[in-house]
């Protein structure tokens, strides 16, 4: 195709390079920006916000991981700053819009800073001091949360109302769209849909620009990375504040989405191991792969349990031993982990690695 | 002639000097908080809970800093061994339910004991597994590493909820090791004091081990150049396996302490720890033994001062302990040599 045409620019020149992938991420991009005409329902609805929260989320430990080969576990912590900037400023000043980009633009700040102070701390000796210091950190923040009642509101976390529009009673329109009344609700998902959007190709701008391909340069040879000029430590923690920067806008969104703000939604450590989850069995080292790996993920968090419940009820029923137990609903992370594991093994590539090969 | 075989006599190679300033900062930190806690008795019980604290930390530490400097290896499942070593001693605690509660103090020492030697068995073989099964195919890539055992970590922690079921399970000390000694005014848990005791006794055992003994020679020597060893006939692939087992046997170790520590069980406790174990052995240097010894010293004592000073601070001491320390040597208290 020809540099100049709007798919390639919007793209950044980054194509799924496959027809089953492309085929795959036309699918959940359509039914995602239908979700409320598609899949009616609250339900539905919260999974299909999710997935778009996700995406985001998951991309940006991808600009980490996947591209820069650093890993981190500090991300839910920015998340979580994300989740508290919005949850504090609505708690504490009328739930308007100023109050919002305020809370918003607060967040931002405080997440970048920290993101480069960590860095500066701990990028420059190795990758895996970072692993470790990032996770003391997070654990701390997460104590933190929890402890500090008058601002955070603790282990409870906060409600809080957000603008006139978001809100469920409030309506766009008297007469419904196509079968659909437009809600705040609605409009809310809408939100979060075109940001996630537009975070997203912003991350296919950044990963494929020259400063994106210093990155896989320090991922593939550091030390040819920085005997070639690029001053490594510098590149590291900038695409360490550029991911927290967007964990947060994630976290900002989910935010928006939930109306809650609380230490289990966002700092635990078992967020973290989600998206660790998916990145790596999307893919790694290609956005493509946040996308499909948030999606298959979220969709088997909510939906595979179920399954698994009925299963392991059946296997009750016919009276074998031990069996239930592994395939009790709420066992599914154990299935997940050992296809992680295996993936890690036999598949680092991920499903879209897969897709891309199956063509070639 | 003579006179090089003479200087080869009298030239003896030069002492290696030992470097105590900090080792020496865990006696001035100690009474450095005397005058801040005010009272004498609650110092003396804050420092044996400290140190009963960081003998247990140690424990499960040591073999988590030996693996790294040995292999490269980080292994961040190493919480898994802990989780397991203590929900393993539940099933000595069945059979010997009634050791437990007998006045005898030896036989709540012998159930204590036994649970120990069970964990041990068992959390050493299943490191062995680890080894072969998780760790083995990702040697040298560190990203890899990291990924396998958080996974292998999350699997054996829901296998743990399979087993023995998701909710917490209370765990009773034997009777005779419950309540305190009370000397003067201060107040000591007899289960803490068991515990340093416990802790010294590891310790020493396994200084002897690694300064006076072959095998000890070379896992130092693994630690310093590991292609050396390997070139003058030694296999360091076996030697690297030992030291996983042992590592995994003494988190077990620590595992059975800690649980009867807390008083509880949750498939989630290795993990706590671990966040502890990490700052621990940044502190001290990876792959040091003494530095993972002071480490975990240095670590309990502070979080237990600013535990009774400054209660929401506890947690966060720990990590300004960490940095104050990589500020003033940024490789940790004792750098090994080769990083």
């Amino acid at each position: 195709m020809l540099p100049n045409n709007p798919i390639h620019s919007i793209l950044s020149g980054d194509y799924p390079r496959s027809k089953a992938l492309s085929v795959a991420l036309v699918i959940v991009l359509v039914s995602l920006a239908f979700a409320p005409f598609l899949f009616p329902g609250s339900q539905p609805l919260n999974v299909a916000a999710k997935i778009c929260v996700f995406v985001i989320l998951v991309a940006s430990y991808d600009l980490l991981l996947g591209y820069t080969g650093i890993v981190s576990f500090a991300h839910t912590m920015f998340y979580g700053i994300g989740g508290y900037g919005v949850a504090i400023a609505m708690y504490n000043f009328n739930a308007g819009w100023g109050a919002l980009g305020l809370g918003v633009l607060a967040a931002l700040v405080l997440a970048m800073l920290l993101a480069l102070l960590i860095g500066l701390f701990s990028l420059r000796v190795r990758a895996i001091f970072f692993a470790m210091i990032t996770l003391a950190v997070a654990s701390a923040f997460a104590i933190l949360a929890s402890q500090l009642n008058e601002i955070t509101g603790g282990e409870d976390g906060r409600s809080y109302r957000i603008p006139e529009m978001l809100r469920p009673a409030f309506r766009l329109f008297d007469e419904p769209v196509l079968g659909v009344m437009i809600n705040g609700r609605i409009l809310t998902y809408y939100l979060i849909f075109f940001a996630a959007l537009i975070l997203f190709l912003l991350a296919l701008r950044v990963v494929n620009s020259p400063f994106g391909r210093v990155l896989q340069a320090i991922r593939e040879n550091d030390f040819r990375a920085e005997a070639l000029g690029y001053r490594v430590v510098v590149y590291r923690s900038i695409a360490n504040c550029l991911s927290a920067g967007m964990a947060t806008l994630a976290g900002v969104l989910m935010a928006l989405w939930l109306r809650y703000t609380g230490p289990d939604t966002t700092l635990s450590f078992a967020i973290m191991i989600d998206i660790l989850l998916m990145v790596v069995i999307g893919g790694m080292g290609t956005l493509y792969g946040a996308v499909l790996g948030a999606t298959i993920f979220i969709l088997a968090q909510n939906y595979l349990q179920v399954l698994m419940g009925q299963f392991s009820g059946m296997l009750e029923a016919a009276g074998i031993p031990l069996l239930p137990g592994l395939f009790h609903a709420d066992r599914w992370l154990l299935w997940l982990g050992i296809l992680f594991v295996l993936s890690v093994y036999f598949f680092p590539v991920g499903i879209v690695g897969k897709l891309r090969q199956m063509k070639s | 002639m003579t006179a090089v075989a003479a200087t080869t006599e009298t030239v003896s190679l030069p002492k290696v000097k030992t470097d105590w300033l900090p080792a020496l900062l865990v006696p001035i930190l100690a009474v450095a908080a005397l005058p801040l806690v005010g009272s004498f008795s609650t110092w003396v019980t804050l420092t044996v809970a400290a140190l009963a604290m960081g003998m247990m930390i140690f424990l499960m530490a040591s073999g988590l800093t030996l693996v790294f400097g040995l292999m490269d290896v980080l292994n961040f499942g190493h919480g898994v061994f802990i989780s397991f070593g203590a929900y393993v001693s539940l099933m000595v605690l069945g059979p010997l339910a009634g050791w437990v509660e007998s006045p005898n103090i030896w036989l709540n020492i012998g159930v204590l004991l036994a649970c120990i030697v069970v964990a041990m068995l068992v959390t050493g073989a299943l490191g062995y597994a680890f080894e072969r099964v998780v760790i083995r195919p990702v040697y040298g890539q560190h990203l890899k590493q990291i990924l396998i055992t958080m996974g292998g970590m999350i699997v054996a922690e829901q296998m743990i909820h399979v087993i023995w079921g998701a909710s917490p399970i209370p765990l009773r000390l034997p009777e005779g090791l419950r309540g305190a000694i009370v000397v003067g005014e201060a107040a000591m848990e007899k289960y803490r004091v068991i515990a340093v005791v416990l802790g010294l006794l590891v310790f020493g055992l396994m200084h002897l081990l690694l300064n006076r003994t072959k095998i000890g020679l070379l896992i130092r020597a693994g630690v310093e150049n590991a292609e050396m060893v390997e070139a003058l006939g030694y296999r360091i692939r076996r030697l690297f396996v030992g030291v996983f087992i042992a590592g995994s046997a003494l988190a077990g170790l620590g595992g059975v302490l800690w649980a009867f520590y807390r008083q509880t069980l949750t498939a989630g406790m290795g993990m706590e720890v671990n966040v502890l174990i990490f700052i621990v052995i940044i502190i001290g240097g990876l792959g040091s033994i003494g530095g993972c010894f002071v480490g975990a010293l240095l670590v309990a004592l502070v979080a237990n001062y600013t535990g009774f000073l400054a209660p929401k601070l506890a947690l966060g001491s720990s990590i300004l302990l960490m940095v104050l320390i990589l500020l003033w040597r940024p490789q940790g208290l004792y750098p090994v040599a080769k990083r």
